[in-house]
């Protein structure tokens, strides 16, 4: 089947410091994947591991250093704004910011039915507008002619997300839809991306750090660290089952809702994000309870282990997957 | 429960933010008649979503009472060297000796309040010499070296300025100077929010050793239920300026009773099962407008007539004590009886 989106080798970089002292920071370090329609693909990581950076690149924001991003059919990265919007919408972190304080709610909707020559009357509209908004569970009665602080962020999320299917995309991309939603109405949400996966055929890019939740939806995941993709593969596979080291980390790092289950073990933390990102060899070897020699010195290849691709130096007797392809 | 086991109790709490508004006062009720009792050496729970009024509640329980909040109603009873004593009957200086030395506080964004062009040891001298007196600087860096080694964060800290520090080791230094004076009591504001899994780990770990290390009470504010699962010892849920449920944490994660705490811990995701999981319905909501009776009563799809006129009492259930019509049969029954 044909990829909704694959991206091949995407990597950012960014400078900082001063003319003569410069700091390369490799936000996004040749990433690869593909997803296909119907299919929920989760980028999850900690904060800085460069998922928002490469949903910025994905959606035009940025401009990648290097690498290519296809969308469907082939259509190269010069393709004409209104076909990509069409295809592709975003739903981003922070409900309140979406809107504009200001401004009625609805006047996000039509604007967008406008823009796009999606109806010719406003009866016609306002149709459509009611669909798209029963659709995640509210309707246009409950909208009309009201501002963005009469609705809660939970509500908020959701007028997005209606927005947003207006077009009737073919994939999704939300960059942490839910974690500035309260914990009693955030499953509304996840299971809104369920439905629109189910019955719309849609893709969801879904983009967290809320592993939970990312088992809860399925589909890929890849689990990102400095740049870098460390694992890749079903969710549910690499979420009960976490090869890499780092996987592990983070897998036993999620506080479980359940008192039979508390933290066994410490933990080290590193005292600044930029030791990591400068670190030659794996990334992950400063913090990796099972580090060798190896890992300081080279960056490890991602190799295919039982279906999941990891990118982990205790794996390399495995096949790498590049070997593989070439 | 014993008497003497108890280090801060309250009496039917009640903290209102008095707004003045064109056409008369908005008064958001964030702390609606609280009844509390917390134990020495405990690490006490407070749970709820955003605007349920836990952080108001925190504030009231430290004496930090600044408008437009106002204390309008109850008292809040400390427990120091076998007395108890009011904390709202004690003038500023007795409150402020108590402040640090007694009881500490480490507010919801704790890792932005160092000063950013002063090292931290500066920090630590800053501290201890406005609650200290007698020390020589030295001896005081030695202090703040001695703490930081006990807990077991790296030293050279001291000498980093805050920026250099990630934000998950500035919160622990922000909890670290908390506990420097080996205060009795510790509030704490939602410490682990906006932090990544791996350093909230950090964050929930250095606050364990502390407990640990002065056998003191740790009072902790989060909306993390998981958070509640590991650390805490007992746990209460706030809804609308009320408490509903307390129990032991297992207990509630066991045996929830309120409909609301059920939505809470049902809702959230488990590894190895996809089953449905179901939010609450409806929205949290306004505590300016509250609902009639049972604040929840709009969002309970167990909703009876009572709940929309009478506000449920606590109902006590030995150690586990609930506030829904639901468990109180006998209350409901006294209400048929009358109308």
């Amino acid at each position: 089947m044909q990829p909704i989106l694959e991206v091949r080798n995407l990597t950012k970089v960014f400078h900082r410091g001063s003319l003569l002292a410069r700091d390369r920071i490799v936000a996004v370090d040749s990433v690869s994947f593909a997803m296909q329609r119907g299919e929920v693909f989760t980028l999850a990581g900690e904060s800085g591991c460069g998922k928002t950076t490469t949903a910025r690149m994905i959606l035009g924001f940025e401009q990648p250093t290097s690498g290519e991003i296809i969308y469907e059919k082939n259509q190269e990265r010069w393709h004409p704004k209104i076909w990509f919007s069409q295809r592709i919408q975003a739903v981003f972190q922070n409900p309140f910011e979406t809107f504009n304080p200001l401004r009625k709610v609805e006047g996000y909707l039509f604007e967008t039915v406008r823009n796009y020559g999606l109806a010719r009357s406003r009866a016609e509209a306002v149709e459509l507008i009611n669909a798209k908004l029963e659709a995640v569970g509210l309707n246009y009665g409950e909208v009309e002619g009201r501002y963005p602080s009469e609705f809660s962020g939970g509500q908020l999320q959701r007028i997005s997300i209606a927005r947003s299917l207006l077009v009737d995309p073919a994939l999704l991309i939300a960059d942490e839809p839910v974690s500035m939603v309260d914990a009693s109405i955030r499953m509304s949400i996840v299971n809104l991306f369920r439905r629109l996966r189910d019955e719309l055929n849609m893709g969801i890019l879904y983009i967290t750090h809320d592993l939970a939740t990312a088992y809860y939806l399925g589909g890929q995941i890849a689990v990102m660290f400095r740049g870098n993709i460390m694992e890749m593969g079903p969710a549910q596979e690499v979420l009960i089952n976490p090869r890499h080291p780092y996987t592990q980390l983070l897998r036993e790092s999620i506080p479980e809702a359940d008192p039979d289950r508390k933290w066994q073990g410490r933990i080290s933390i590193a005292e600044t994000e930029q030791e990591e990102y400068l670190r030659t060899g794996c990334k992950f070897a400063g913090r990796c309870p099972q580090v060798m020699d190896i890992c300081k010195k080279q960056v490890p290849d991602l190799v295919d282990v039982e279906g999941v691709q990891v990118k982990c130096h205790l794996y390399a007797e495995q096949k790498s997957v590049r070997e593989e392809v070439s | 429960m014993k008497p003497s086991d108890v280090v801060l109790r309250t009496e039917n709490l009640k903290a209102h933010y008095v707004l003045d508004v064109p056409g008369g006062q908005k008064v958001v009720r964030a702390v609606d008649g609280v009844e509390l009792q917390i134990r020495r050496n405990e690490i006490y729970g407070i749970a709820g979503e955003s605007g349920c009024g836990k952080s108001t509640l925190m504030k009231t329980l430290y004496a930090w009472v600044n408008r437009p909040l106002r204390l309008v109603e109850g008292s809040v009873f400390y427990s120091k060297d076998g007395q108890e004593f009011d904390v709202y009957a004690l003038n500023k200086q007795e409150l402020r000796r108590l402040r640090w030395t007694f009881m500490a506080y480490v507010p919801q964004g704790a890792m932005s309040i160092f000063n950013p062009v002063i090292k931290i040891k500066e920090t630590y001298r800053d501290f201890l010499s406005s609650h200290l007196r007698g020390k020589t600087v030295e001896e005081m860096f030695e202090m703040a070296k001695e703490h930081i080694e006990q807990l077991g964060l790296p030293v050279s800290i001291l000498e980093a300025y805050p920026h250099q520090l990630s934000g998950g080791m500035r919160q622990r230094v922000a909890i670290a100077l908390a506990a420097l004076l080996r205060p009795s009591v510790i509030f704490a504001d939602e410490p682990t929010t906006a932090l990544d899994v791996v350093v909230q780990r950090g964050v929930v770990q250095l606050l364990k050793d502390i407990q640990e290390r002065l056998h003191n009470t740790i009072i902790l504010v989060t909306h993390d239920m998981g958070i509640h699962a590991n650390v805490t010892d007992r746990l209460c849920i706030m809804y609308a300026g009320r408490i509903i449920e307390e129990a032991a944490t297992v207990e509630i994660f066991k045996n929830p009773l309120h409909p609301y705490t059920q939505f809470l811990i049902n809702s959230l995701p488990q590894f190895g099962d996809t089953g449905e999981r179901v939010s609450a319905p409806g929205q949290p909501p306004s505590l300016a407008n509250l609902p009639s009776g049972c604040a929840f009563h709009p969002r309970c799809p167990q909703a009876m007539p009572i709940c929309r006129e009478r506000r449920p009492e606590d109902t006590k259930l030995g150690e586990h004590r609930v506030a829904c019509w639901l468990h109180a049969e006998r209350g409901e029954a006294e209400y048929a009886a009358n109308s």
